[in-house]
């Protein structure tokens, strides 16, 4: 109930942005605004949600609060996915794949890459989480090279749909992708609360963690997949988005005080989509402006990354 | 009973532990001395079953520590790691709370908060159970952690330098409280500790184990075993031990 009770008013915070979002000035014709906007609104939420609980996840097992999972390469292994798709495909190919296949294979290749990555380094390193993120960063330098050669391959019309596909664009979502990566939020999320006692139990450290009796390496593991899927579908929708995770993380710590994942993951979750969808509304419907939210949100995201990694991120 | 037969450990190229067999039973004190790098936590890792052995076999309380599922290992030994760093802001009740986790994994009951309670009580630690762990001293989130390896409710407690970080009234608090628990009562439990400081050990323990390079050249009750011969042998420098106004010290001789 106390849970609960800490969650309720960003539920209701959410709720209300969500309304404004889709209410404000609405004119004729309504139902097909409404459900322009109701998709946009979709999307929003679902980003926000995936990248605020696969943040809080993955600080949680690199004992690390100022980390999110693009800084170890995710992002710059969906661009560099992108770019390689078009580079050896084609543009007219790549951009003509049934979105649900073009969805798996990116979702798939995602997940199937950070496990794979991070699945070996726990073996060698036994939970030398430094090395993982090290060897993450390394890895995203290295791919974000291979991309930017790749892209000097490209002719420039093919460039114009590498770049359309790459940076986080919240406008032009596509309703089947949408549909699936909805299905797979709720089962992720699903999932994540199902592990949350024992991500609690993985906040005390691996020694300590294993000697209560946790099976720290396989709970890792699981919580790695989880948030390789978590930022695959959010990256496979709208594009990467780097530090947004970060804002929603850090609020979600301070506005409920809590430690526990169950109270920690919801929460980032609603922060995250409810900055969106603020940002979004008063960007698009305050404002008058299009396509800056990504923009901003990276560009506070930045600034609160560096008042954080200057202040020392608190224990 | 804790048993350790043919042991051995590597790491990378290195031989950290080196045929070890050893047995040792319930109750006291036991600690485990000798110079840095001669294998004492490893050992004691290895005895909480965390540590893949290269050869050999632990057995704590007939169970075989290596082939036992994590459940099983924490509801027999609660291990007290050298360092402890918690990315949580936990408080003092919820860090002892986790010691129940083989137990309740995750959602405590009633009989795992009653536990919580007492060992907050038995380590004098009411006044701060709301207390975050990131406010206490060296002193208190000592305390804090051993109680959360108490709360465990494991026969045998193995503890890795409790006293690294404490200054004397600290240490000495720490070692009184442990000498209590390992008496018999209905709170005992049998103390496995790696020590640094000799004087304690001559002091505390009711056995010692002492390792060199990775073996055990003595084993024994601490009146018989701890010599002055030995220790000068174990440490490469003269060491006396001796007796002022009836505690046991040991001194440059």
């Amino acid at each position: 109930m106390a849970d609960a009770r800490r969650l309720l008013p960003l539920a209701l915070g959410l709720a209300a942005l969500s309304a404004l979002f889709l209410g404000w000035s609405l004119r004729a014709p309504v139902e097909f605004i409404l459900t322009l906007r109701a998709t946009k609104l979709a999307a929003l939420v679902v980003v926000g949600a995936a990248i605020g609980a696969a943040t809080v996840i993955f600080q949680t097992i690199t004992a690390n609060r100022l980390l999110t999972p693009g800084i170890v390469g995710f992002d710059a292994l969906f661009v560099f996915l992108q770019t390689g798709a078009v580079l050896f495909f084609g543009s007219a190919e790549t951009s003509t794949l049934p979105t649900t296949l073009r969805f798996g294979l990116e979702a798939g290749c995602l997940v199937l890459a950070a496990l794979a990555l991070f699945g070996l380094l726990l073996r060698r390193g036994a939970g030398d989480i430094l090395r993982v993120v090290l060897t993450g960063v390394i890895l995203g330098i290295f791919l974000r090279g291979l991309t930017a050669f790749a892209q000097r391959l490209l002719d420039p019309s093919e460039f114009a749909i590498v770049q359309q596909l790459t940076f986080a664009s919240f406008n032009a979502v596509d309703r089947a992708t949408l549909a699936i990566a909805t299905v797979l939020l709720g089962l992720a999320l699903a999932a994540a609360l199902a592990l949350a006692p024992r991500l609690d139990a993985v906040a005390l450290g691996r020694q300590t963690a294993r000697s209560i009796g946790l099976h720290h390496d396989r709970v890792v593991l699981a919580a790695l997949a989880l948030v390789a899927l978590l930022v695959a579908l959010s990256t496979a929708l709208v594009g990467p988005v780097t530090f947004l995770g970060l804002i929603a993380a850090s609020l979600a710590y301070r506005a409920t005080g809590a430690w526990r994942h169950v109270v920690l993951i919801p929460a980032a979750a609603l922060i995250g989509a409810a900055i969106l969808v603020g940002g979004q509304f008063i960007f698009e419907r305050l404002l008058g402006l299009q396509s800056t939210l990504a923009v901003v949100v990276e560009f506070l995201g930045g600034l609160l990354f560096l008042i954080l990694l200057l202040r020392r991120s608190r224990p | 009973m804790i048993r350790t037969r043919n042991l051995t450990i590597t790491r990378g190229e290195a031989t950290v532990l080196s045929d070890v067999s050893l047995a040792f039973g319930e109750g006291g004190i036991t600690a485990l001395i000798g110079p840095n790098g001669a294998g004492k936590s490893t050992l004691l890792h290895a005895i909480a079953g965390l540590l893949p052995a290269g050869a050999g076999q632990v057995e704590v309380d007939g169970l075989d520590m290596a082939a036992a599922a994590p459940m099983e290992r924490a509801r027999r030994v609660a291990l007290l790691a050298q360092s402890n760093q918690v990315t949580a802001r936990l408080t003092v009740a919820d860090l002892v709370t986790f010691g129940r986790w083989p137990f309740h994994r995750g959602r405590p009951r009633a009989e795992d908060k009653a536990q919580v309670t007492r060992a907050l009580a038995l380590f004098e630690l009411e006044d701060l159970a709301r207390r975050q762990i990131d406010t206490l001293s060296g002193g208190q989130r000592q305390r804090a952690f051993t109680a959360m390896a108490w709360a465990q409710e494991t026969p045998w407690m193995l503890l890795d330098e409790p006293l690294a970080a404490l200054d004397p009234r600290h240490a000495r608090d720490l070692m009184e409280r442990l000498h209590a628990l390992s008496r018999p009562g209905p709170d005992q439990r049998s103390i496995v500790l790696v020590l640094h400081d000799l004087s304690t050990a001559a002091h505390y323990a009711d056995r010692i184990v002492a390792l060199k390079q990775g073996r055990v050249i003595r084993t024994g009750p601490r009146a018989l075993a701890m010599t002055s011969e030995l220790l000068s042998d174990l440490y490469g420098t003269g060491l006396k031990v001796t007796r002022a106004e009836g505690v046991g010290v040991v001194i440059p001789a």
